[in-house]
């Protein structure tokens, strides 16, 4: 038995009528359905934080919701960042700090990062390093995403 | 993995709601809150419900509110939301320092109080707040409304005595007077993981004696309980190391550890150990 159903994602402002099945997460939705792929995929249950997104402001695993849950809800993905040729204050301070090295990670770490400081851009460092170890990184060691944030931070007061 | 195919239905109140488990229950159909457990183990193909029921949309679960001594938690109402200054007095403060063990905040924006009591993983952190504290589930099906409290509510491993038909439509936790103290403490190997071992005590001051102690074990056991054994060590006697190193003997002696490929019994039981003479310094 399959239930298709049409459904509306409103990501980074553009809506997206897609036909979907109620099986579909959200994260699959975005990238196949919409080809917003910029969201990655690694683990596929929670654990790793790559399909991190917001969904109404708020930092969600895209991969442990189902796209017909987020339908009328308002998607922001690390295409929706860069405003115009300017990236945002955050992806600017990734590139100089180093906080890359494949990328794998890295969309899912802005997202965490764009939604908790547009809230609170005050974390202490113990806050930042307990926010930052949702997501995994296996390349960069993690200090210089600690690095990157904290200076990503003040450029977004 | 992907999820296998279910049928998705997304009720808009309680009734409906509790109309759609009655029918389609005997189907495997089940209830989806935050989904962080229930997705994931669908993606593992672990779970493969037929049928749905997502309970998001229903406005009156999503209430969170204290008062008449009670704290009540609507089936809806999310981890992070314990992350505020929301609910105040003893009760709202040893959520708050509970909440922040609990997986990440991505998790935490989405994952629910009530899921995680249905879901009674061992290692629940709430699950263990509701046996410390004696909560209550509120339990509604077409026969009309149960409240079993925690102590008959947890079985076993991800288990618990409500029927398949029923919707846990609230937990209720008592509101702790003013000046309980309250500590708690787990461990995991990392940050966000599951916890091998948690222990949360509460207890009051009469003059320089403990009274109304409460303590209580989670993640060492089948299920969280409270430990009589080492709340009658505490009750009577002065807060002091004495005190707690006794009184966390007696729990680490009363247990009946799992064990896992990982922890042995022994290892639990000495973290047992330690836990609670830790959350007993952190409460004086
Ligand atoms: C990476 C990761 C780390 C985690 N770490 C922790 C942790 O450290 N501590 C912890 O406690 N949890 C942890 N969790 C689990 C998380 O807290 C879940 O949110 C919680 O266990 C289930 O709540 P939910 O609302 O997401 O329920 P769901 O996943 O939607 O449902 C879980 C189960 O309960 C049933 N159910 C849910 N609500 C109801 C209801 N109202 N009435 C009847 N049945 C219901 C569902 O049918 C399902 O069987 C972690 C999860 C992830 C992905
Ligand atoms: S893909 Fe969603 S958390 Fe790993
Ligand atoms: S940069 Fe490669 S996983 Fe983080």
């Amino acid at each position: 038995m399959t239930d298709r159903r049409e459904i509306t994602l409103k990501i980074n402002g553009t809506e997206y009528t897609i036909n979907v099945e109620a099986r579909r997460t959200l994260v699959d939705a975005i990238r196949e359905e919409c080809g917003q792929t910029g969201t990655h995929i690694g683990c596929e249950h929670g654990v790793c934080g790559a399909c991190t997104v917001l969904v109404n402001g708020n930092p969600v695993r895209s991969c442990l919701m189902f796209a017909v849950q987020a339908e009328g809800q308002s998607i922001r993905t690390v295409e929706g960042l860069q405003q115009g040729e300017q990236l945002h204050p955050l992806q600017e301070s990734f590139m100089k700090h180093h906080a890359l090295q494949c990328g794998f990670c890295t969309p899912g770490f802005l997202m965490l990062a764009v939604g908790v400081l547009e809230k609170n851009p005050d974390l202490t460092d113990e806050e930042l390093s307990d926010l930052l170890s949702s997501n995994l990184c296996r390349c960069t060691g993690y200090e210089n995403i600690m690095k990157a944030v904290r200076a990503g931070a003040d450029g977004m007061k | 993995m992907k999820p296998a195919s279910f049928a998705y239905h997304a009720p808009k109140s309680v009734d409906e709601a509790v109309s759609l488990l009655d029918e389609l229950a005997p189907q495997d159909g089940r209830i989806l809150a935050g989904g962080q457990s229930l997705v994931a183990t669908m993606a593992f193909r672990m779970a493969r419900p037929s049928h749905l029921i997502d309970i998001n949309g229903i406005e009156e679960l999503a209430k969170l509110s204290a008062d008449h001594g009670v704290v009540r938690i609507g089936a809806c109402v999310r981890h992070c939301a314990f992350d505020s200054d929301a609910l105040t007095g003893a009760t709202g403060a040893l959520l708050r320092k509970v909440v922040r063990n609990i997986a990440h905040l991505p998790i935490r924006t989405r994952g629910t109080f009530c899921g995680s009591v249905a879901n009674a993983d061992p290692a629940s952190e709430w699950c263990c707040v509701m046996a410390a504290l004696d909560g209550v589930a509120v339990l509604r099906s077409p026969r009309g409304t149960r409240r079993v409290p925690a102590a008959e509510l947890y079985q076993g491993v991800m288990a618990t005595s409500m029927a398949e038909d029923e919707l846990l439509i609230a937990a209720e936790l008592p509101m702790l007077a003013d000046d309980t103290r309250t500590g708690f403490i787990e461990f995991s190997r990392r940050q966000g993981d599951f916890a091998i071992a948690m222990a949360l005590v509460t207890y009051r001051l009469e003059g320089t004696v403990i009274v109304e102690p409460r303590v209580a074990i989670g993640g060492a056991e089948t299920y969280p309980r409270r430990i009589s054994e080492s709340e009658t060590v505490l009750q009577g006697r002065a807060p002091c190391e004495a005190t707690f190193v006794a009184a966390a003997e007696a729990a680490a002696v009363a247990i009946d550890p799992m064990e896992d490929i990982n922890n042995t019994a022994r290892y639990r039981r000495n973290l047992v150990r330690d836990l609670t003479q830790k959350a007993l310094e952190l409460a004086a």
